[in-house]
């Protein structure tokens, strides 16, 4: 059975408890370690793919499973919704990137590729979607744009570009402002701007100034203005998105896996930690799988949530703090202000809701 | 002079590039031609270089002349060669053709002399120690040399000159850091290829660089007892760095291969160690212990030998060596240094560096010794002997007459252990002792009142005396110590005096804090503070402990610390994750009651180590009155504070304004780009007015639907109102 709403039309009204402080809910549902979290445009539907082959949908607000969208052949890497919730795209390590009809869960196209599908994002408008593939038996990385048809049935796996990637995996590629450029980060820790029309390099970061070691994530701010990479180096950085200037550092003491940029507040959250194989202590904190919370403009580290079993993969905040905030307050007088949601090599999601002071906090 | 760092990326990019497989590049093979630093520049190469050319396989370090020789005819050479290559093979291997005497070309007979050619120049070294003046016969006395030493006894002049006296140069204040007028105290740190010395600025709550350098050791660093000197240590040998300003070379110590150094407590000598490996792997390794005069960088002593030599006794430390292999007794005078051997004490004096009555103190199975930290007394451990025939004992020894101060003979021992109280005043010696059954050991204790006449000697067992010990510390200048003591994994932390209220000679339990996560003790320098620390298990708890009131000032973590040292002063304690772990790695400073002043994160973090202060100059009066009256001292301290930290409040919130402004004109000018792009976005979206920043409004709707309807006779209970 599968039952799934747009913009808040479905929800339940009855039977949630209030909840206490930053305790977050947890949603069990993924065999495998958590890659990435998606929030539709509403913020009531969160998306999350994992190693395991199938991208599950929950409603955002008190970690209900909807469904699951099933035809995957290995692990899923990436998604992206388009902004009317109607079409999610995901990326997956079999080498296809599929379309689904979010509703009903059925898959409407497939792209196939030589190599595994990494990251994918819908253009301004959800009529584009950018596509990397990873280097694989000789092939090179590969950034390829795909037209999205209205109609699945018109659907071409023709590719409009394909930009032979540099050196290594590309890790993430999304839209620049307009569409007009493609933002790509990956394994040489050079963040980069290609022209959607030609495929040119536009603009590469400064080796110096710019990240060390492997792009883990890349996350755009609400305006699509400035973005945010974290990076294996131990930082996380936010820049200029039309400029590829580098606006603030974060540093933190563990490799960053995952980042994102608060929609409400002037904070970013960090998230990311040893890998499971590496970690030899037993204790759970041996490798701080706590996500970290730095005021953006002040590059401040304000606090951290713990509680993730193995590193902190994936990281999202709710695009629509605010109504949010306004109906949990006069439905349930309880506490709920905003969440984020993050996910962990231990292939829960937790759903994590601050308490008032989170939103007060003096700097 | 900083050496250019060459990124081990640029390595690959360039092997790459010249289709180099580095995997298969053996680095250890490529001979960098003499002389050629490729542009890397070292302090340390030019002179020592020349000094020692023993380590290097490019000079003749390997061979020895041995003079002396019978001159023989061409038919006994074989019989000679023979006698030669029998003694000389059994110091080292001698190489193939290695062996070569020269012969008169008008006689055809030998000159008188050969040469031999080892593997190493280690070998050839002791060749010529263990050879020189070894008789063959009544005329013939081997006369040994290195070859490398001929050039040098040629260049010595044949005329006697006066030595150029050169003129005196007033050296550098080599304790300008000690008049600093914040009275802060610094450290040294190393993270990865760099040496870093700061102030601690607990006031600014940052520290304050003093030097750096990269490369500037090449293993460790180590400050001298009284601070004076931070060491460095390298390959031809150790050097030692101070002065006003910042840190020059004081001087240097040639040392090939030196791995362990080590003070005498007034820092007056440097006792630098080395261990060779053999060429023949039968043969042990060979050890070179050199004891140098700081100042003048006069070697003192030698002693050299194999390992078995300098093993004896201890255990660990680096190829079965227990380090430091001498220890200094007789306080700050630096006046004796020791060291055990099978069933000797070898006791060696600092004015001539040679025995005390020139030979050894023979004690019959000696495992154990250490000098009290001011007097010149020794306290040796004896185990138990003959099945128990023979109680173990303890015995206190003066220097230099060797009298037997005090002796307690101990029954049924396994162990012991000995803790010194840092001004000499008690010994703890810790007994382990079999139970009756003999299957489990009970701990206790036996305290030395080494001031007192006679030594009195007190038994303290704890109230559960089986509980295991898990450390042991003397509150420093105090009467009172501390143990962790159970077998639990939160074991309890007793506080003992040796004082009661009534009987100043009588020991007496404080108090006892129950189920602790701590494993290790730090007590203050001055004493009265102590931090119970949980390393390791524990993952870095701290409890910050007020032993005078016997509470806790505060508790602390730092995540995976893995060592903690006080500042001299007892002011600040610095806790650090070191390179033992892969993250975490940095420091924390604290203050004394647990206040976290600063965290500093440091990739690849080695080392941190105060620099200690020597003691005090005040009179125990003058500091009493200073204690007394330390409300008046403190007050112009306290106001410097107050400027500090208004002035810092003030900076903070000039920072931050400036980058809120800077952050909002960035905020405008997007918004600006992104109202101008607003009709573009538009289209975009094939005309969906709707944009980011538009606001949407989720609404509720509640729908009734009646479903059905029934009627049902409720009877109606007056009552119940």
């Amino acid at each position: 059975s599968f039952r799934v709403s747009r913009s808040g039309l479905d929800r339940g009204s009855g039977g949630r408890e209030s909840r206490g402080a930053m305790r977050p809910i947890l949603m069990k549902g993924h065999e495998r370690p958590l890659t990435f979290l998606k929030y539709n445009r509403e913020g009531d539907l969160l998306f999350s793919c994992a190693k395991d082959h199938n991208p599950t949908v929950w409603f955002a607000d008190n970690g209900e499973r909807l469904g699951t969208y099933r035809g995957h052949n290995g692990a899923v890497w990436c998604c992206d919704v388009s902004r009317d919730s109607m079409r999610l795209i995901t990326g997956s390590a079999d080498q296809s990137v599929k379309l689904w009809n979010v509703q009903t869960g059925a898959q409407l196209y497939s792209f196939n590729f030589d190599s595994p599908a990494r990251s994918v994002d819908f253009s301004v408008g959800d009529k584009l979607a950018v596509i990397t593939t990873d280097p694989f038996m000789g092939l090179p990385s590969t950034i390829q744009v795909k037209r999205i048809a209205r109609d699945p049935n018109e659907q071409s796996s023709e590719s409009v570009l394909t930009i032979k990637g540099p050196q290594g995996r590309i890790n993430r590629a999304i839209w620049g402002p307009l569409n007009k450029t493609i933002i790509s980060a990956g394994e040489d820790a050079v963040v980069r701007v290609w022209d959607t029309e030609t495929g040119q390099l536009l603009k590469e970061s400064d080796k110096e100034t710019g990240h060390q070691k492997t792009v883990t994530s890349l996350s755009k701010s609400a305006d699509g203005s400035h973005f945010l990479t974290g990076s294996l180096d131990k930082s996380a950085k936010l820049w200029d998105a039309r400029t590829l200037t580098l606006i603030k550092t974060y540093v933190t003491e563990r490799p960053v896996n995952a980042c994102a940029i608060s929609p409400l507040l002037d904070h970013v959250v960090i998230g990311g930690g040893q890998e499971a194989v590496h970690v030899t202590t037993t204790d759970r904190r041996a490798g701080k799988f706590e996500a970290k919370f730095f005021h953006k403009i002040l590059q401040e580290e304000i606090g951290g949530v713990k509680g993730h079993f193995g590193p902190i993969n994936a990281l999202a905040f709710n695009p629509d703090g605010r109504s949010c905030m306004f109906q949990t307050y006069i439905f349930y007088n309880s506490v709920i202000l905003h969440s984020f949601s993050s996910g962990g090599e231990d292939g829960y999601v937790r759903l994590h809701h601050f308490d008032p002071d989170y939103f007060t906090i003096k700097m | 002079m900083m050496a250019e760092v060459v990124l081990i990326e640029d390595i690959e990019a360039s092997a790459t590039r010249l289709g180099i497989d580095l995997s298969s590049v053996d680095l250890d093979s490529i001979q960098l031609p003499r002389g050629e630093d490729f542009g890397i520049k070292s302090d340390d190469d030019d002179d020592l270089y020349q000094e020692d050319p023993l380590e290097f396989e490019a000079g003749f370090g390997n061979i020895i002349v041995v003079d002396n020789l019978p001159v023989v005819p061409p038919e006994k050479f074989e019989k000679l060669e023979g006698v030669i290559r029998k003694i000389y093979s059994q110091i080292g291997t001698i190489r193939e053709g290695g062996i070569w005497m020269p012969v008169n070309p008008d006689t055809q007979k030998t000159l008188g002399y050969c040469f031999v050619e080892y593997n190493t120049p280690q070998e050839a070294e002791l060749a010529r120690e263990k050879t020189n003046g070894y008789k063959l016969d009544k005329s013939h006395i081997f006369a040994v040399n290195l070859f490398d030493d001929f050039e040098k006894y040629m260049k010595v002049p044949d005329e006697w000159k006066a030595a150029e006296i050169k003129p005196y140069t007033p050296g550098e204040n080599l304790q300008q850091w000690l008049t600093d007028e914040k009275a802060r105290d610094q450290f040294v740190i190393r993270a990865g290829s760099n040496t870093e010395v700061f102030w601690n600025d607990p006031r600014q709550l940052m520290p304050e660089l003093v030097h750096q350098r990269q490369y500037w050791t090449e293993s460790f660093v180590q400050w001298s007892p009284l601070g004076t000197y931070l060491a460095t240590v390298h390959r031809q040998g150790a050097a030692v760095w101070g002065g006003a300003t910042t840190f020059n070379r004081l001087m240097r110590f040639a040392h090939p291969q030196v791995r362990l150094i080590d003070f005498s407590p007034g820092e007056k000598y440097l006792v630098t160690f080395s261990s060779h490996e053999p060429s023949n792997p039968r043969d042990t390794h060979r050890i070179v212990i050199n004891i140098f005069d700081v100042r003048t960088g006069k070697l003192m002593r030698d002693f050299k030998g194999n390992v078995d030599e300098f093993a004896t006794g201890g255990s660990g430390g680096v190829s079965g060596i227990s380090w430091p292999v001498f220890r200094w007794g007789g306080g700050k005078e630096d006046k004796y240094f020791a060291r055990m051997g099978k069933n000797v004490i070898s006791v060696y004096e600092t004015e001539t560096f040679t025995l005390i009555d020139k030979k050894s103190m023979k004690v019959e199975n000696v495992v154990d010794f250490s000098w009290s930290p001011t007097d010149p007394i020794l306290a040796l451990f004896v185990p138990e002997l003959g099945g128990g025939n023979q109680p173990a004992r303890v015995s206190l020894v003066q220097i230099p007459g060797k009298e037997e101060l005090r002796q307690k003979n101990l029954f049924s021992v396994s162990d012991c252990k000995m803790y010194w109280q840092n001004n000499g005043e008690y010994l703890a010696v810790k007994v382990d002792r079999y139970t009756k059954t003999k299957k489990s050991t009970y701990t206790g204790f036996e305290l030395f009142r080494i001031k007192e006449r006679d030594i009195p000697i007190e038994v303290l067992e704890l109230d559960n005396k089986n509980d295991k010990i898990v450390a042991f510390a003397w509150e420093p200048k105090g009467h009172r110590f501390a143990v962790i003591h159970g077998d639990g994994p939160r074991p309890d932390i007793s506080f003992y005096s040796m004082r009661t209220t009534l009987n100043i000679g009588r020991v007496s339990k404080l108090t006892t804090l129950k189920a602790k996560q701590a494993n290790a003790l730090y007590w203050s320098p001055a004493g009265r503070y102590i931090v119970l620390a949980g390393l390791k298990g524990f993952n870095g708890q701290l409890e910050f402990y007020n032993v005078d009131e016997l509470e806790t000032m505060a508790t602390g973590e730092h995540f995976m610390a893995t060592d903690i040292e006080w500042d001299p002063t007892g002011r600040y304690v610095a806790t650090a994750v070191t390179s033992v772990h892969e993250m975490e790695n940095g420091f924390h400073i604290w203050s004394f009651s647990g206040k976290l002043l600063y965290r500093i994160s440091r990739d690849h973090f080695y080392q941190f180590e105060w620099r200690p202060r020597p003691p005090s100059l005040l009179s125990a009066e003058k500091e009493e009155e200073i204690a007394k009256n330390l409300k008046k001292y403190s007050k112009k301290y306290e106001a410097e504070d107050q400027d500090v930290s208004m002035q810092l409040n003030e900076q903070d919130r000039r920072k931050r304004k400036m980058l809120q402004e800077q952050w909002n004109e960035w905020v405008t000018k997007w918004k600006q780009l992104h109202e101008e792009e607003r009709q573009l976005r538009i289209e975009l979206r094939d005309g969906v007015v709707s944009d980011e920043e538009e606001e949407y409004e989720a609404k509720e709707v509640e729908v009734e639907e009646v479903l059905d309807v029934t009627e049902e006779v409720v009877a109606f209970d007056l009552d119940q109102e």
